[in-house]
């Protein structure tokens, strides 16, 4: 049996790796081309929208809007150091919100996904909670915090923490019980079952929830931070309108959807990296 | 790999649920030498798969005691360890990494855990899939990798709880072979709960017959055949018709009333 496992074994793993290499070749060169496609077809509607608009002579000043002045503008901006410091800015606070969210989401999740009685009062409260915009609890955080910085953080908070809760519960009710029943007959201590089983079989949804809490949190922040504070994406559009520069105004939105879609990407990543799930 | 046996001393042993009238089990008393391989088999509802789990100290008995050597089991140990029906492998971990979990729970150093990993891997036959996600494995070698996962804790005694009964005969037949052949090579204890009489030949050194309600172990049998042994070997055919006569017999056994006077 050992010598025809071992020949299966090779052929196998042979085969796979040649096969593999090349699927995975032609699919990254097919990614890349529908990457470059969609990114042009999108700065192509841009520039056609703005060309249409313009052809009235009265919407002329929507030319600031056009690619090319935005892409023009860009320079300036970042000579400033306008763009870095609402990236360090915007980043901090969306780092701050997000690890709240994560410190107090993943563990209620567990908990959550794993006490019934707690998941059958909460239930409804947390959906409750969950429906209620972000933004609205703006009046009440300038009130309560000493801060803008600390209300913009909390606003992040508590619309990065639903989705991390829920997807957390997700993933602790498809955790099969015979993990323990295994782990215990091993000889594992309660703290292995958190560290080495509950974590990495939930680990997947945890992450998939915080994509969708960093999703949440990078829209939220640019509003919050129209008011009061004088830092930020939010701040530096609101800035731009107000003195008029609409290409440099662009360039703050075209930074945040950059900037946004790379830390999408980076959630994508770490959810591959997490993901033992088998179609 | 060292291993050694148990002398596995059940005395006593009851178990009655609070939601049933009938103990599952009454004062069952076994002896198993070290190194034996016995299989208790038994209908559904014998009590036979609660016996095993009370062996392994995941349940616990209502009355009576289980000894190893003298020690008495109060809860799960590495040293004895159970595989179940299904393999319950960790999905997120290779096969390397599902082998070596028990040994990662008790803290042994990266360097030990890797060569007892790979030494059980290469006990079951699995050198060539070492690193291979578990989910890509067919059922009959996820099956022997949770055997791996046994063996590497060196318990002196594996129980085993139906566990080829989701696989194909083929698959089925040589891993109750290859367990038997690492037992003895390792001189490790297997307690096998089936209700399949080939099993119990091919697998066992005795076989216990429970039946009855509550259960009670009515017959024992000595499977006193030589290795390897093969299912259409005459000899093993003709006990296979005794154990089989023996548990039909079994089948009809009433428990004797017992009188207080």
């Amino acid at each position: 049996m050992s010598e025809n496992t071992a020949t299966a074994g090779n052929m196998m793993s042979a085969g796979v790796s040649g096969n593999s290499l090349s699927r995975a070749l032609k699919s990254t060169a097919h990614s890349s081309t529908q990457f470059f496609v969609g990114l042009f077809a999108l700065l192509f509607i841009w520039w056609a929208g703005i060309y249409i608009v313009t052809l009235n002579p009265d919407l002329a000043n929507f030319n600031d809007f056009s690619p090319a002045e935005t892409f023009k503008a860009y320079p300036e901006v970042w000579e400033a150091g306008i763009i870095q410091a609402a990236m360090s800015s915007s980043g901090a606070r969306l780092g701050w919100g997000l690890g709240l969210a994560i410190a107090i989401g993943v563990p209620i999740g567990i908990i959550f996904g794993r006490v019934q009685w707690f998941s059958n009062l909460f239930n409804v409260p947390f959906q409750f909670m969950r429906m209620i915009s972000p933004l609205s609890w703006e009046p009440i955080a300038v009130v309560v915090f000493t801060g803008w910085e600390e209300a913009i953080i909390f606003l992040i908070a508590i619309a990065a923490v639903w989705p991390i809760v829920f997807s957390t519960a997700a993933g602790l009710a498809k955790v099969d019980p015979n993990w323990f029943k295994v782990a215990r007959n091993l000889g594992a201590k309660p703290w292995h079952m958190v560290t080495r089983i509950i974590i990495p079989a939930i680990m997947f949804d945890v992450v998939t929830g915080i994509r969708l809490a960093l999703g949440v949190a990078w829209i939220v922040i640019i509003p919050a931070e129209f008011l009061g504070v004088t830092s930020g994406f939010g701040y530096a559009i609101q800035d731009a309108r107000e003195s008029l520069e609409y290409s440099q105004l662009m360039a703050y939105v075209v930074t945040i959807g950059a900037v946004g879609y790379v830390l999408d990407t980076i959630c994508v990543l770490l959810i591959k990296r997490y993901s033992w799930h088998r179609g | 790999m060292s291993v050694r046996g148990t002398e596995i001393r059940i005395e006593g042993l009851s178990q009655k649920y609070p939601t049933r009238k009938q103990p599952t089990f009454n004062r069952v008393d076994l002896v198993s030498p070290p190194g034996e391989a016995l299989a208790i088999i038994g209908r559904s509802g014998c009590g036979k798969s609660t016996l095993l789990h009370i062996l392994a100290g995941i349940t616990k008995g209502t009355e009576g005691r289980i000894l190893l050597n003298g020690t008495e089991v109060t809860g799960p140990s590495p040293r004895w360890v159970m595989m179940f029906q299904a393999p319950h492998l960790y999905p997120w971990m290779t096969v390397t990494e599902n082998v070596g979990v028990g040994l990662t729970f008790a803290r042994w150093g990266k360097k030990e855990i890797a060569e007892r990993v790979a030494e059980a891997i290469r006990l079951v036959e699995l050198q060539d899939f070492a690193q291979a996600n578990v989910q890509d494995l067919s059922g009959g070698q996820q099956q022997r990798v949770a055997l791996a996962r046994s063996l590497v804790m060196e318990p002196e005694m594996l129980l085993l709880d139906e566990p080829f009964s989701a696989l194909d005969a083929f698959t089925r037949a040589a891993l109750q072979k290859d367990v038997r052949a690492i037992s003895k090579r390792l001189g490790f204890n297997i307690v096998i709960v089936t209700h399949d009489i080939d099993e119990a030949v091919i697998m066992a050194d005795r076989a216990v017959i429970m039946a009855g309600s509550p259960g009670d172990i009515v017959h024992e049998m000595d499977v006193d055949l030589p290795d390897p042994r093969d299912r259409t070997d005459p000899e093993v055919q003709k006990l296979r018709a005794k154990l089989m006569a023996t548990f039909q017999e079994a089948a009809n056994y009433k428990k004797p009333e017992v009188s207080l006077a």
